[in-house]
């Protein structure tokens, strides 16, 4: 299969909020790597966030929205779907459950640790419950919470501490063994040492999984990602290995964002 | 002028109008207490009303509004439900959230006035249904708003978060959306049966009122309110001395779930 190493693939994308008159995204072109962390940057407005939430279509949760071009999800069982052409509901929470994601702010649910993980597991159609205790615990540990949550999983997930709460998502977003992981700016309501921990969980997560992160912070991005993209006023400006991006970038504008010449 | 002279003038004001208003409130407390209390035998609440006690008159009353919260409830909440979670804040919304609100400061006796058109004068007379209908049109409009309000405080992004999960919007409302908003939620449901558990205009002509013990609610049903303003018209003593004791139970009841009311948020925020 000639598209073994994309994970998705957005081709001439456009995207229009209801009611406004220009697209906020225009032709976007961009193949994501399987097994990669791809960061997009760029100053607030310039789409970043609304091409994430294509990713899922989350989007559709407020109608009115006009999607034109493709986006192209290469599962690794060996499907390819065009996510832009789902219509049902069903169809929508099987895309979700392959396309997880994570928010700026931590989003426990109002109950206990465990069943925040397993939330999602029963939602995915899981009952038995000896299998959804050991993914729980999986998630879990694979989210680096484990050792501060374990003897406390019936207690709500509301008394854990910001950072812990986040990583308590991503292990919600992880149980479900998702093909690709969303992060919109997952660390900017964190203090540096709870960011610094959910960095090495998402260069951690790679190996299993392909990660696209949002992020305003260009450190983050250099640290983290091995590709980066640069978006501004609703263009895909540049897009490359971060390595390039940051150290000889292509575009004047690139150059300028990074050196902070504006943003 | 002198500006701390004016301070402390304003000030002054400010103080005597609190007392004022706080000391028309202890007034009415401690004589409510004291001629209620005094008023108030053991008989008061094993007795029904035609023997002089009121016992009748609370499992009326009791029932009147358990069965119109029954009603009210499931209502309210699904028309709040639907106002913050599926009309997008259409035009049909903003409608039918400014209908809730004018209904919710429509005078009680005219809601009474339209419950006697439709359920007592096409039927025999005054039955208890027409009072629990009354009722839980006077408290739809409050767990409406109440539900909408609360709703409104939960964070979008819980809401996203759950549909990025894979939950389909009605699971996502129904376990995790009402979950979050489960407090406040509860305590306006508390809130606005202490409200309608005291009311008496609602009641006047449509139930009425009944001196016997009841629970058929085709019949006349025995009612506290309605006691409470035809005892203290009454020319003798015993009437009046029960008029007090059965105003002093009510307001204990309504004390007693206003304050539950305040204790549920107060420990579980």
């Amino acid at each position: 299969m000639k598209n073994n190493n994309i994970i998705m693939d957005i081709k001439d994308f456009d995207f229009t909020y209801p009611g406004a008159d220009e697209p906020s995204l225009k032709n976007i072109n961009m193949p994501l790597k399987r097994n990669k962390i791809t960061a997009m940057i760029g100053p607030s407005g310039c789409g970043k966030s609304t091409l994430l939430r294509a990713m899922n279509r989350i989007h559709d949760l407020y109608p009115g929205n006009t999607y034109k071009g493709e986006i192209n999800l290469y599962s690794s069982d060996g499907t390819k779907q065009n996510i832009l052409t789902l219509k049902k509901e069903n169809d929508f929470i099987e895309l979700r459950q392959k396309v997880g994601m994570i928010f700026q702010k931590p989003t426990p649910f109002p109950m206990s640790i465990f069943d925040n993980v397993a939330y999602g597991l029963k939602l995915s159609g899981i009952k038995d419950k000896t299998e959804i205790e050991k993914r729980v615990k999986e998630a879990l540990k694979d989210a680096a919470v484990w050792k501060e949550t374990k003897d406390r999983l019936k207690k709500s997930a509301l008394g854990l501490s910001g950072g812990q709460q986040q990583r308590l998502c991503i292990a919600r977003a992880v149980a479900l063994k998702p093909e690709i992981l969303l992060f919109d700016e997952p660390t900017s309501a964190l203090d540096p040492i709870s960011t610094g921990a959910i960095e090495e969980l998402i260069s951690q997560l790679k190996k299993e999984i392909s990660v696209m992160i949002v992020t305003h912070n260009m450190q983050q991005a250099s640290r983290l990602s091995d590709y980066t993209a640069f978006m501004y006023l609703g263009d895909l400006i540049e897009y490359d290995k971060t390595n390039n991006i940051f150290l000889n970038p292509a575009q004047k504008l690139t150059e300028d964002y990074i050196t902070g010449r504006f943003g | 002028m002198n500006r701390l002279l004016l301070n402390k003038f304003i000030l002054i004001l400010s103080t005597l109008s609190a007392l004022v208003g706080l000391g028309f409130l202890f007034w009415i407390l401690i004589t409510l207490s004291y001629k209620g209390i005094s008023s108030l035998h053991f008989t008061t609440f094993t007795k029904d009303l035609v023997e002089g006690g009121i016992r009748n008159l609370l499992v009326g009353q009791f029932t009147m509004a358990l069965m119109a919260s029954t009603i009210a409830i499931p209502i309210g909440m699904m028309a709040g439900i639907y106002l913050r979670e599926y009309s997008s804040n259409g035009k049909l919304a903003s409608i039918i959230r400014n209908l809730s609100d004018v209904m919710m400061s429509a005078p009680s006796i005219v809601i009474g006035v339209f419950v006697f058109a439709i359920l007592v004068d096409p039927f025999r007379g005054y039955n208890g249904w027409a009072g629990i209908v009354a009722l839980a049109i006077m408290m739809i409009p409050i767990i409406i708003s109440t539900t909408d309000n609360m709703l409104s405080l939960v964070p979008k992004e819980l809401r996203e978060a759950g549909i990025a999960l894979g939950g389909s919007k009605h699971k996502i409302i129904l376990q995790i959306i009402l979950k979050a908003a489960k407090v406040g939620i509860t305590t306006g449901v508390l809130l606005s049966f202490a409200r309608i558990i005291g009311e008496t205009a609602p009641l006047l002509f449509t139930s009425a009122n009944n001196q016997f013990f009841t629970m058929d609610l085709t019949e006349q049903f025995p009612s506290l309110t309605v006691s409470i303003y035809n005892l203290a018209t009454y020319p003798d003593e015993a009437s009046r001395e029960l008029a007090w004791a059965a105003s002093f139970v009510l307001t204990a009841i309504v004390l007693c779930i206003n304050l539950l009311g305040r204790y549920i948020i107060r420990t579980k925020k």
